[in-house]
């Protein structure tokens, strides 16, 4: 369907507004700060702060909207959170000068975190206390680049909501605080009190949210008496009457669903920067209802229900993700939130969930063409065809969405992690490919973890040669080894020592959330935080779960390969000849590499002799990181996703027995190294597929496709083929960069002709001519499927 | 044991049949088209190639061979005698940059089925199943035979894929394992067919026809070449050919492409339509609605 002309204004609008850096947030919450509020425990501050916040942050409503509100004061006016990370005057400049992802940041902006914000936050930001209270190994493994750790600038968060605010209004929330206060027993429960003072934060944040949304009704009243346009007027007028009515009450049709949405959205994005924007998750499932309801009275057409979704998808592109501190005019980042909207999937009752709906959000996700919100469907061996299909026309168009997940699977995962059948079915994938229960669970990801840097320094005997520091065990000299499962078991060890450093960080980081940072307004939203009086960061949703996601799993098993074939079983070169060759960067040694490179059997190509090195790889990850206990009641599990993390691990790591040179990315997501798979898809397919997914949250698959591969009809069937296929081999999530090498490498000489390129970068999509060089380079390097 | 000679085996291969598909590429071939995009294929023996792009002149292959066949010129350049070559392969296994490869490697049929079988679950669930192809499958009668059999024990679903310029008898002898034929016809005219091809056409349409009586499931495949075949005259005598003689419903039109040039460069072989370039997607619509006229379903592409 063709977009109607107020969505084509908003839509151009929203692409051409430039991200610009508002102090506005961080001003309030200064000045919120400041106050001397006496004795207040943590959870009221907070929720206080968050009033706050809601009471004084501007109201924004843009012309010719349908659903209202704003992060910042404007569209792309990014608000900071100095509470957890404060940007240095250095932070600001780079962001307002950098070639990529900048944010613009105005002298006054500028001069009011000189003046006010910096001198306030300085030593007591969440990521000055958090690098304070870490210990001098975990220091020296996070300076080394063995991981990354996500919440020294963004909260804890990586949780999508479930349907209960399509049946129920702030104030059934209010209620059932009130009820849970009631049921404190102050006799028997040590933990009562502290438990009041979250149910009172809560029920602070309740109120702020309606008092929030009264602002904007007030504002489209006043806009509706000076508007002349008689149509906008009457817009205006419905605009006040639903946002006097949600989130207070629940909502009564579409458009009301739609805003109360995003004012959650916007509570939970405001009081926090957590990490994944929220999103609405099933909405093709929670919106079916009002949509079928408003078709049934005549309320509701399609066009005008395809046309609000229109409107909420810019609101989602509206929303920067908050810039990063410490940062360095060469990294780049990334725009892009991670709201991943989830359609198709299964019902709560096991059945197929794909309604009308479902085509419809395709349909928008195809007129959109935005970067934000990202978007997946969920596909059941219950799901249609139609809907792969479907999906696959839309990936066909060519910007990296949607992306594709077994629906089966993923409920499968769940169960496994002791999740109720029910809940895993209502749960589904969030952020890049991870999987959760959706409204029942805090799923935090931690940090990225650098597989192939263990590997670097079980070669050197626990030194990392890049700086000498001896950082690792000393499991022996690599040359002593005479087998290779003695070496594999040094591997191990060594793997083993700096989880358990990366564990012990995150169990102290996730009680520094919960002492210092509550979250009650998120955790109004979370089950059963209301009902068990507890905090999101300190065990109150239902289910908790820790991961750490590991990173170049396909380098890893490529590397192996070489060491187990050609120095143990082949005998064709020595270690301490590998040694010689990886500490010269392959300089002289050129015939080498092109063995490493072109003998030896690599993962990716069904070929059970990397294949099965790299379920090697995989099960002694699992073990290391599987079923340790967390602070919160839950675990940790494993998924295996970088981002673009493999291109920072890459750096830090010099030359690697599988022939990559120092300093190049790492193989990406659980792909196979980039150019080692040789035999298409099927065979990349079959590899993958020979690792245990079942036994993850989440593990990431992409495929480069050229246009010419999805041309006809029939070949977009041989795609659902490809897909259904893979997802019968368990796999848990598949997706297509629809692209020509060719168009890449055009665009990296015209960035300017090529400024509306997406690419899928790794769990997500971005504007190719955004990324750095080396990105670049290194998408343009994943192996093309030509199969003509 | 029976073992065959195999020069390629492509996975994922979407245009060669339903489905998904493996194609099993057979070395050899009674025809030398003008065209063929697989030069490789042509000859029955095996052949060393050399793609000078790789080679990162290590030498390794001039120390390990024992026949003293491979020398250099004043470029760095390798040659090979190949008076000399006993095509060992030792050659090959020296060359890490995989300069030197071998085009034909010998293969039990246990080996080839291994190959066929890894993609079982993409056939299931997609139609799919095996094609083979070459050169000409034909040629290596007794391996095909093997295969189709092993194929057919397992329940998979086969595709020949000939250019028809084999025996009767050789024919007789696999039609019952195979469930399609993709069966190439380039040019009705016997004597063009002679110059462009280098054999006659009266053996190739004969046996076609003969299949279609026997009622075989056949898909014809006709490559559209400039200047050779594109032509009106040829067009309308294969589309009466097709409607009339052999009852056919259906025929695939596949548009010439010359992405092969380089690979005749590295065989030492003439490419002999170098100035021809791909037909225009207008001409190929209108060779469509030649064939159409002839009550044919016409498919553009395989």
């Amino acid at each position: 369907m063709p977009i109607s002309n107020r969505v084509a204004r908003l839509r151009q609008q929203s692409l051409a507004a430039a991200p610009a850096i508002s102090a506005e947030r961080a001003e309030l919450m200064t000045e919120f700060y400041r106050q001397d509020l006496g004795p207040v425990s943590a959870p009221v501050r907070r929720a206080l702060a968050f009033k706050y916040l809601m009471e004084n942050k501007t109201v924004c409503i843009n012309d010719g909207e349908l659903i209202v509100g704003e992060k910042g004061p404007v569209p792309k006016a990014t608000p900071t959170y100095p509470e957890l990370c404060c940007h240095s005057l250095q932070d600001l400049d780079i962001l307002n000068s950098r070639e990529k992802i900048p944010f613009a940041v105005s002298p006054q902006v500028r001069h009011v975190y000189e003046e006010t914000i910096i001198p306030f936050w300085q030593g007591k930001s969440m990521r000055d206390i958090l690098f304070a209270e870490m210990t001098e190994e975990w220091k020296a493994a996070y300076e080394a680049g063995l991981f990354t750790e996500f919440m020294e600038q963004r909260s804890p968060g990586h949780t999508v909501l479930d349907d209960k605010i399509y049946r129920k209004g702030f104030l059934d929330f209010k209620q059932e605080i009130q009820q849970s206060l009631q049921k404190l027993d102050y006799l028997n429960d040590p933990e009562a009190y502290d438990k009041q003072e979250e149910l009172k934060a809560m029920d602070i944040c309740v109120d702020a949210l309606i008092h929030f949304a009264e602002r904007h009704a007030e504002k489209a009243r006043a806009l509706a008496e000076q508007e002349t346009d008689p149509q906008r007027k009457q817009e205006l007028e419905r605009i006040a009457e639903i946002c006097a009515r949600v989130p207070a009450h629940a909502p009564r049709d579409f458009w009301e669903a739609l805003q109360y949405y995003w004012f959650v959205h916007l509570g939970v994005t405001i009081e926090l920067n957590p990490w994944d924007a929220f999103n609405p998750g099933h909405l093709d499932q929670h919106l079916n209802p009002f949509y079928q309801k408003g078709q049934a009275d005549g309320t509701l057409a399609r066009e005008r229900a395809e046309e609000l979704l229109h409107c909420f998808w810019i609101k989602f592109n509206n929303q920067p993700a908050p810039p990063k501190v410490g940062v360095t005019a060469a990294e780049s980042s990334t725009y892009t939130d991670f709201a991943q909207i989830n359609s198709g999937g299964l019902n709560s009752d096991g059945s197929d969930a794909v309604n009308e709906v479902t085509y419809l959000v395709l349909d928008v996700i195809e007129d959109m063409r935005l970067l934000q919100p990202s978007s997946s469907v969920q596909v059941s061996k219950k799901n249609p065809d139609r809907l792969v299909k479907r999906a696959a026309r839309v990936i066909r168009t060519g910007f990296g969405q949607p992306s594709i997940f077994n629906s089966d699977l993923v409920v499968e995962e769940m169960v496994r992690q002791g999740k109720s059948l029910v809940d895993a079915r209502n749960g589904g994938t969030s952020g890049c490919v991870e999987t959760g229960a959706f409204g029942k669970e805090n799923y935090n990801l931690t940090g990225y973890f650098n597989m192939p840097k263990v590997l670097e320094i079980t070669l050197h005997n626990g030194v990392d040669p890049r700086t000498g520091r001896q950082i690792g065990l000393e499991t022996g000299e690599s040359t002593q080894f005479k087998t290779f499962d003695e070496f594999f078991e040094a591997y191990t060890k060594q793997l083993n020592y700096f989880i358990d450093i990366k564990a012990r960080g995150n169990n102290v980081i996730e009680r520094l959330y919960a002492n210092y940072i509550p979250s009650p307004f998120l955790s109004l939203l979370i089950d059963d935080c209301i009902a068990t009086g507890k905090d999101y960061h300190d065990g109150g949703a239902r289910y908790n779960t820790t991961y750490i996601q590991g990173v170049g799993l396909g380098t890893m098993a490529d590397a192996l390969t070489t060491i187990k074939h050609h120095v143990f079983e082949q005998k064709n070169l020595s270690m301490g000849d590998l040694l010689a060759a990886l500490h010269d960067d392959f300089a002289g040694h050129e015939r080498v590499r092109q063995m490493l490179l072109n003998k030896t059997p690599k993962y990716g190509n069904d070929d059970d002799y990397a294949d099965e090195v790299m379920v090697d790889v995989f099960e002694a990850y699992f073990n290391a990181v599987e079923g340790r206990k967390n602070t919160k009641g839950g675990a940790y599990h494993i998924n295996l996703l970088p981002t673009t993390c493999h291109v920072y691990f890459g750096s830090v790591i010099g030359a690697t027995p599988d022939g990559r040179k120092a300093e190049q990315p790492l193989s990406e997501g659980i792909s196979p190294v980039q150019g080692a798979d040789r035999r298409g898809p099927t065979a990349i397919i079959k590899s993958v597929a020979k690792m245990d997914h079942v036994r993850t949250g989440g593990t990431l698959l992409n495929q480069k496709f050229t246009p010419q591969l999805l041309k006809d009809d029939d070949d977009l069937d041989k795609l659902v083929h490809l897909v259904r296929t893979y997802f019968k081999l368990d796999g848990h999530h598949i997706k297509f960069n629809v692209i020509d090498a060719g168009t890449l490498r055009a665009a990296q000489q015209n960035p300017e002709q090529h400024r509306d390129l997406i690419v899928r970068v790794a769990g997500y999509s971005d504007y190719f001519c955004d990324l750095g060089q080396a990105l670049q380079d290194e998408i343009i390097a994943r192996t093309e499927h030509l199969s003509f | 044991m029976i073992t065959g000679l195999v020069f390629d085996i492509k996975k994922f291969s979407i245009h060669d049949g339903p489905g998904i598909r493996t194609t099993i590429f057979f070395k050899g071939c009674p025809l030398t088209c003008w065209w063929c995009h697989n030069p490789e294929s042509q000859a029955v023996g095996a052949e060393i190639v050399f793609g000078q792009g790789k080679c990162i002149r290590c030498h390794a292959c001039l120390v390990r061979c024992e026949q003293e066949a491979i020398s250099w010129n004043g470029d760095g350049v390798a040659s090979t005698d190949s008076q000399k070559c006993t095509l060992c392969g030792q050659c090959v296994e020296a060359c890490y940059t995989e300069a030197r490869q071998i085009v034909g490697q010998k293969m039990t049929v246990a080996q080839v089925m291994e190959k066929i079988e890894e993609d079982i679950a993409f056939y299931d669930e997609s139609g799919g199943g095996v094609t083979f192809s070459g050169g000409e499958p034909l040629l290596q009668r007794n391996f095909l035979l093997a295969l189709l059999r092993a194929c057919k024990e397992k329940e998979i679903h086969t595709a020949v894929d000939t250019c028809g310029f084999a025996s009767w008898e050789k024919l007789d002898s696999i039609r019952e394992y195979v469930d399609l034929f993709l069966y190439d016809l380039k040019l009705m005219d016997d004597a063009s067919h002679r110059k462009f091809t280098g054999v006659p056409n009266k053996l190739i349409l004969e046996n076609l026809q003969a299949l279609s009586q026997q009622g075989h499931n056949i898909a014809l495949r006709i490559p559209i070449i400039p200047g050779v075949n594109d032509d009106d005259e040829n067009l309308r005598r294969t589309g009466a050919f097709a409607a009339t003689s052999l009852h056919l419903k259906r025929v695939d039109i596949l548009p010439y492409h010359y992405t092969a040039i380089d690979k005749y460069d590295r065989l030492h072989k003439v490419y002999g339509l170098s100035e021809t370039r791909p037909p225009l997607d207008e001409r190929m619509a209108e060779i469509a609605q030649i064939l159409q006229k002839f009550d044919l379903q016409v498919k553009i592409g395989g």
